[in-house]
């Protein structure tokens, strides 16, 4: 038999139903997982008390037969979801101790749809980071590894401890975010789904906020269909998010039909970038030669702007964020340094609350936003950004999805790239054009490195159409018949 | 675009945020790094293009204007490093 920790959340849906195990076994094998990951430092706090509670509603549930979409299915929570009455610290000092005396609406539709919480995740700190190092509480590390080589790598970022959480069986599925590439990159580093919708799609009323106009939560999975099923959980419209589109949530899973027949995909010409490892340039020929077999034609576009989307993102993203932040003061929640006058006080608890990249990006931030050179680089990125998604409707004229790399490499290890913030932004080069111009995308795992580690692929759509990234993204599920699985596994054995 | 350690002084303290002294020149070398590799924006011609402050194309709702929340004010407080009376405390600022 497989073990509990092992099943998809499609298969332990249909276990749960035909009674083959109960929600609180399921959550029992979940909870000893989560224990047995604690080296690599996945979860800043564990809820087994909150899970167990919740399994037992939902045993009681199953048994009268009112099984929701999610009900009895482990998760984890990226600690930048608000949770009410449990710890929320968006993995930042200055937030240590803050108990939201709410709950964030993503995470109030899981439970709503009977899923049960294993706890909250470790992330860079604010979602600031594509590598879960910069979080105040230590980094994270993958449960893969390298062939022949024991030293710890990232499992990406921002959604690190989420990603790796679910990839080392030690979570069905988690909660993401993702501003530049923030699930959509650790899911490849990490060897799972990763989906991040259309911005609009879900509500950011309770997501500790990063980059307003780009942050976007989504669901992380071991399978595509996990994804779907998930994302129709945390959708939909949410008067408390101004921004959250008034529009009806499809049946994901319904969209996953197998094939592609009379569509066109994109493949676009910029994403050949230097430096780009030629593996990867071969297992994006490879999705593409997937897709043709599935029915769909490759058309070549052009996303000419492809090389200003990073520069663009870190004047925008930094300069949300300075504001953003401004909140964390000492004065209502959160870390509090004394000093002599309001002034001190403010300055000695962000010193002390931020860490050095949080810091950095402030800075950047109340820099390009400050008198004199607001309009060199704030609205310059702005209009840069118009261009990124003038290139993105050009091209879907001619096709209905894009496929490209998600990544432009596999996991490093931690420390690499630590000294070099630039080096470290190249890697959402695929990723950050996609949170510029709104759009879903989804990341699959499609294949090993030569060293024996995961490579994703990334399916981008039109907005809102969820529904042809996932079917694209199960095409090449199917195809790639990715089995494996990472050095490290928290889940008991079968 | 090289920043000096006075510049970054200056936005320190517009960020409310205090460097130590010896941050500052390491600093400035990192964030005009990142400034100069961000400076290749200019090489594009962006003359008459419309600024996006979001992609969000909608107007914003309108609702009924009034009371939906409130009456917690011990919610709220529960995360205050320091409160008195039902306030919160901060260093005195007016003498």
């Amino acid at each position: 038999m497989t073990a509990l920790t092992d099943l998809t959340i499609v298969e332990a849906r249909d276990g749960l139903r035909s009674k083959e195990f109960s929600a609180g076994e399921l959550t029992e094998a979940h909870i000893a997982a989560v224990e047995r990951a604690r080296p690599l430092n996945l979860y800043l706090k564990e809820t087994p008390e909150r899970a167990r509670d919740m399994a037992a509603g939902a045993d009681a549930r199953l048994a009268r037969g009112e099984g929701r979409s999610l009900e009895g299915v482990p998760l984890a929570i990226k600690d930048l979801f608000c949770t009410e009455g449990v710890e929320t610290t968006a993995a930042s000092r200055i937030l240590e101790g803050f108990k939201p005396p709410y709950e964030s609406t993503v995470t109030a539709n899981l439970w709503a749809a009977g899923a049960v919480m294993l706890g909250k995740t470790n992330l860079d700190e604010f979602a600031m980071g594509s590598s879960t190092t910069t979080s105040g509480f230590g980094p994270s590390e993958n449960p893969w590894r390298r062939r022949g080589d024991n030293r710890p790598l990232v499992p990406g970022g921002s959604s690190g401890g989420s990603s790796a959480a679910v990839a080392a069986r030690a979570a069905m599925g988690a909660t993401g975010t993702d501003t530049g590439g923030s699930i959509r990159q650790p899911a490849g580093f990490s060897g799972i789904v990763g989906l991040k919708p259309t911005y609009g799609r879900c509500s950011r009323w309770g997501i500790v906020a990063f980059a307003s106009s780009l942050d976007q939560a989504g669901p992380m999975t071991r399978t595509v269909r996990d994804a779907a099923i998930m994302l129709g959980a945390m959708a939909g419209h949410d008067p408390k998010d101004s921004t959250s589109a008034p529009l009806a949530v499809p049946d994901y899973e319904a969209a996953l039909t197998g094939e592609l027949k009379g569509l066109k995909v994109g493949i676009p010409r910029e994403y050949r970038v230097d430096g780009m490892a030629a593996e990867i340039e071969q297992l994006w020929q490879q999705g593409v030669a997937w897709v043709k077999a599935a029915g769909a034609s490759p058309v070549e576009i052009s996303l000419p702007m492809t090389k200003y989307a990073l520069p663009a993102y870190y004047i925008i993203a930094p300069a949300e964020a300075s504001s953003n932040l401004a909140r964390y003061d000492g004065v209502r929640f959160g870390l509090r340094v004394p000093g002599e006058s309001l002034d001190e006080m403010y300055e000695a608890t962000r010193a002390a609350g931020f860490g050095t990249e949080v810091r950095r990006r402030i800075l950047i931030g109340t820099y390009v936003l400050s008198a004199g050179y607001y309009d060199a680089y704030y609205l310059k990125a702005q209009q840069l950004r118009t261009l990124i998604a003038r290139d993105f409707s050009n091209a879907f004229k001619s096709c209905d999805f894009i496929l490209a790399p998600t990544a432009p490499s596999a996991a490093f290890a931690i420390g690499e790239k630590a000294d070099d913030p630039v080096a470290m932004y190249l890697n959402d080069v695929f990723t950050v054009p996609v949170n510029l111009a709104g759009l879903p995308g989804i990341s699959v795992p499609a294949g090993l490195s030569s060293d024996g580690l995961p490579l994703g692929l990334q399916v981008i759509g039109r907005a809102f159409d969820e529904a042809m990234v996932l079917r694209a993204g199960d095409v090449i599920e199917r195809a790639a018949g990715f089995t494996h699985k990472p050095a490290f596994i928290a889940g008991g054995a079968g | 675009m090289a920043l000096d350690k006075a510049t970054v002084a200056r936005i320190a303290t517009l960020a409310r945020i205090k460097v130590p002294e010896s941050d500052l020149e390491p600093l400035a070398k990192e964030l005009s790094g990142i400034l100069t590799w961000i400076e290749q924006l200019r090489e594009v011609d962006t003359a008459g293009v419309e600024p996006m402050a979001s992609v969000a194309e909608m107007t914003l709702p309108m609702r009924e204007d009034r009371v939906i929340d409130g009456n917690c004010r011990d919610k709220i407080l529960s995360n205050a490093p320091q409160q008195a009376h039902g306030f919160f405390l901060v260093p005195k600022v007016v003498e």
